[in-house]
């Protein structure tokens, strides 16, 4: 069959496939949008046959273009985002984290290592604190701890109504820190190291100081909540990006590129994981960590259960309760 | 359809393109052409973002100023969904395309050729931070320019492609001239060239009509002046009656 004819014959369903395709790229499909599948079939081997045939250019760009946009209507991801978020948050988070143990251990042990000795140097000779956190953020710190002072945290001399406040700055602060840890782990893993040892030591400074100078009662109490997400939360958020750096790094079997886009689809849900715990650690910062009308004992309480639950999350959650067949 | 059995001839369809087209093969058998948009419309597109995102924060700051404490919290958390989601909601939502890239033309797709998804997108974005090391997209515009289809650190790793829209094409017409039948069978890729200067001549001068159609005077026994309305005729004979 020669161009003309197979044009005439065809440009029908062609006019008609086009109108289909906007209706579906305008998120309105219509009645007919149950034939999608069939007409795209039909206009790929229409689209093969005038390749095949060597008909004129025009003609196969026309078709090709209309194949294209069907190609994406047709392969569009329609995740059910709520059904795949709760089958995550379920089981595969969990699991993901437990595949993934040994770069969560290092990163865990990078974080709460430099933490621990910071924290430990900090309390023994006070002056150290000084190499890390610039004598105005010191004092700043020492404010917000006070044990005199009504609410804690950052914003700590603000009264009541801040809570809005302190959730946004936390979620802004936390979030691009965590997000930052990931990112560099693109830098064959040398950005998340830096990020987690820069965190650990200064958070272990704080800590370190805040011990030595009496404020516990303030300090630990105020933290040990929304630090068993926030903590974690970060830790991931390292072991996500020392993944990216491991694939560059040590690639295996596989070419660079590929090694790297197979571990960033698996680290980018360790980092939505992340993320979801840094949510919730701005809440319990915002809402619960501030709040002094509760008892020092309480406090304590409810951090280790919370300490208890993302441990017994992670360590628990989206196991099959029978073996795989 | 006259399937022939024997393998087509060498360099007719599957040889690389000579230009940047980026070639995908579908599960249906077809290859779709796509064409990855380079570094300087991709930094226009970017232009155009950050100067909406910047104007969207002036506002917000304007406008929740006036809140107080509860404004400052919204304000923080409006500057942490522009700066971190801006690109992700709008890439997954709208079809690949953020503003910027809608007024430049512009796509994100996963190197297969499909609508991006949430995990990719979000993998290019959050990878931005690196692309912008060590200083204004140093690193982002070295990838770019040295990789083929234009990747950036984030592409690479989330395995997407920014490419041109397609835009519908204008329409030639064949100039109506008498059909002759060609002199000898003609390969599939020979009719291809043939129609495509039968489409392409409105565009072209009269002295390079006359110089490539003068190409082809020896096989086709013509003299060098007659070439041009012989082709011609030939491209009308090969599309057919009307």
């Amino acid at each position: 069959m020669k161009q003309t004819p197979f044009e005439r014959r065809h440009q029908a369903d062609w006019q008609d496939f086009a109108r289909q395709l906007d209706a579906l790229e305008r998120g309105k499909p219509g009645p007919d949008s149950r034939q999608f599948p069939a007409a795209y079939r039909r206009l790929c081997r229409q689209l093969a046959l005038a390749e095949e045939r060597g008909y004129g250019s025009r003609l196969v760009e026309q078709l090709q273009q209309l194949a294209l946009r069907g190609h994406h209507q047709f392969y569009r991801h329609r995740s059910h985002l709520g059904a795949q978020g709760i089958g995550f948050l379920l089981g595969g988070f969990p699991h993901l984290v437990r595949e993934e143990w040994r770069l969560v251990l290092a990163a865990s042990l990078l974080f709460y290592g430099s933490l621990l000795a910071m924290g430990l140097l900090v309390y023994h000779f006070p002056e150290l604190v000084y190499s890390l956190l610039a004598p105005d953020q010191v004092v700043q710190l020492e404010a917000m701890y006070d044990p005199d002072a009504s609410r804690l945290g950052r914003f700590g001399e603000r009264s009541s109504a801040a809570d809005w406040m302190m959730f946004g700055y936390y979620v802004m602060n936390n979030l691009g820190i965590a997000f930052q840890t990931f990112a560099g782990g693109l830098l064959l893993g040398l950005g998340s190291l830096f990020f987690l040892l820069v965190n650990g030591l200064s958070i272990g400074a704080a800590a370190g100081h805040l011990t030595g100078i009496g404020y516990t009662d303030t300090f630990w109490p105020f933290v040990i909540g929304h630090g068993a997400f926030e903590l974690t939360a970060i830790t991931f958020a390292g072991a996500a990006g020392l993944k990216l750096g491991w694939a560059l790094f040590a690639p295996g079997r596989l070419p660079r590129g590929e090694a790297l886009r197979q571990a960033a689809a698996r680290s980018v849900r360790l980092v939505a994981g992340a993320l979801l715990l840094l949510l919730i650690a701005a809440f319990v910062e915002a809402y619960w960590s501030s709040m002094t009308f509760t008892g020092t004992p309480l406090k304590y309480a409810v951090g280790v259960l919370l300490w208890g639950l993302v441990a017994a999350y992670f360590l628990l959650a989206g196991r099959p309760a029978h073996a795989p067949d | 359809m006259s399937a022939s059995l024997a393998p087509p001839p060498a360099g007719t369809a599957r040889q690389p393109p000579l230009d940047t087209r980026y070639p995908v093969e579908t599960p249906e058998g077809i290859d779709l052409a796509l064409h990855p948009a380079g570094l300087v419309p991709r930094a226009l597109a970017f232009a155009v973002d950050l100067a909406i995102r910047g104007l969207l924060l002036l506002l917000t700051f304007l406008a929740l100023g006036q809140f107080g404490e509860l404004g400052m919290g919204l304000t923080s958390l409006l500057v942490f969904l522009v700066t971190w989601w801006y690109m992700v909601l709008f890439e997954v939502l709208n079809q690949g395309r953020s503003p910027g890239k809608q007024v430049l033309g512009l796509q994100v797709l996963h190197d297969d050729g499909t609508p991006v998804g949430w995990a990719a997108s979000l993998t290019r974005n959050l990878l931005r931070v690196v692309d912008l090391l060590p200083f204004g997209y140093s690193l982002g515009i070295l990838s770019c320019l040295a990789h083929p289809t234009f990747k950036r650190l984030g592409d690479l790793a989330a395995g997407t492609l920014v490419v041109y829209r397609e835009r519908p094409s204008s329409h030639p017409a064949l100039p109506e001239v008498a059909a002759q039948p060609a002199p000898f069978a003609l390969q599939a890729d020979e009719r291809r060239a043939l129609l495509a200067f039968a489409e392409r001549q409105s565009t072209l001068s009269a002295g390079r009509r006359r110089e490539l159609a003068g190409i082809l005077a020896g096989p086709l026994q013509v003299p060098e002046e007659q070439a041009e309305a012989r082709l011609l005729g030939i491209a009308r004979e090969l599309l057919g009656p009307t």
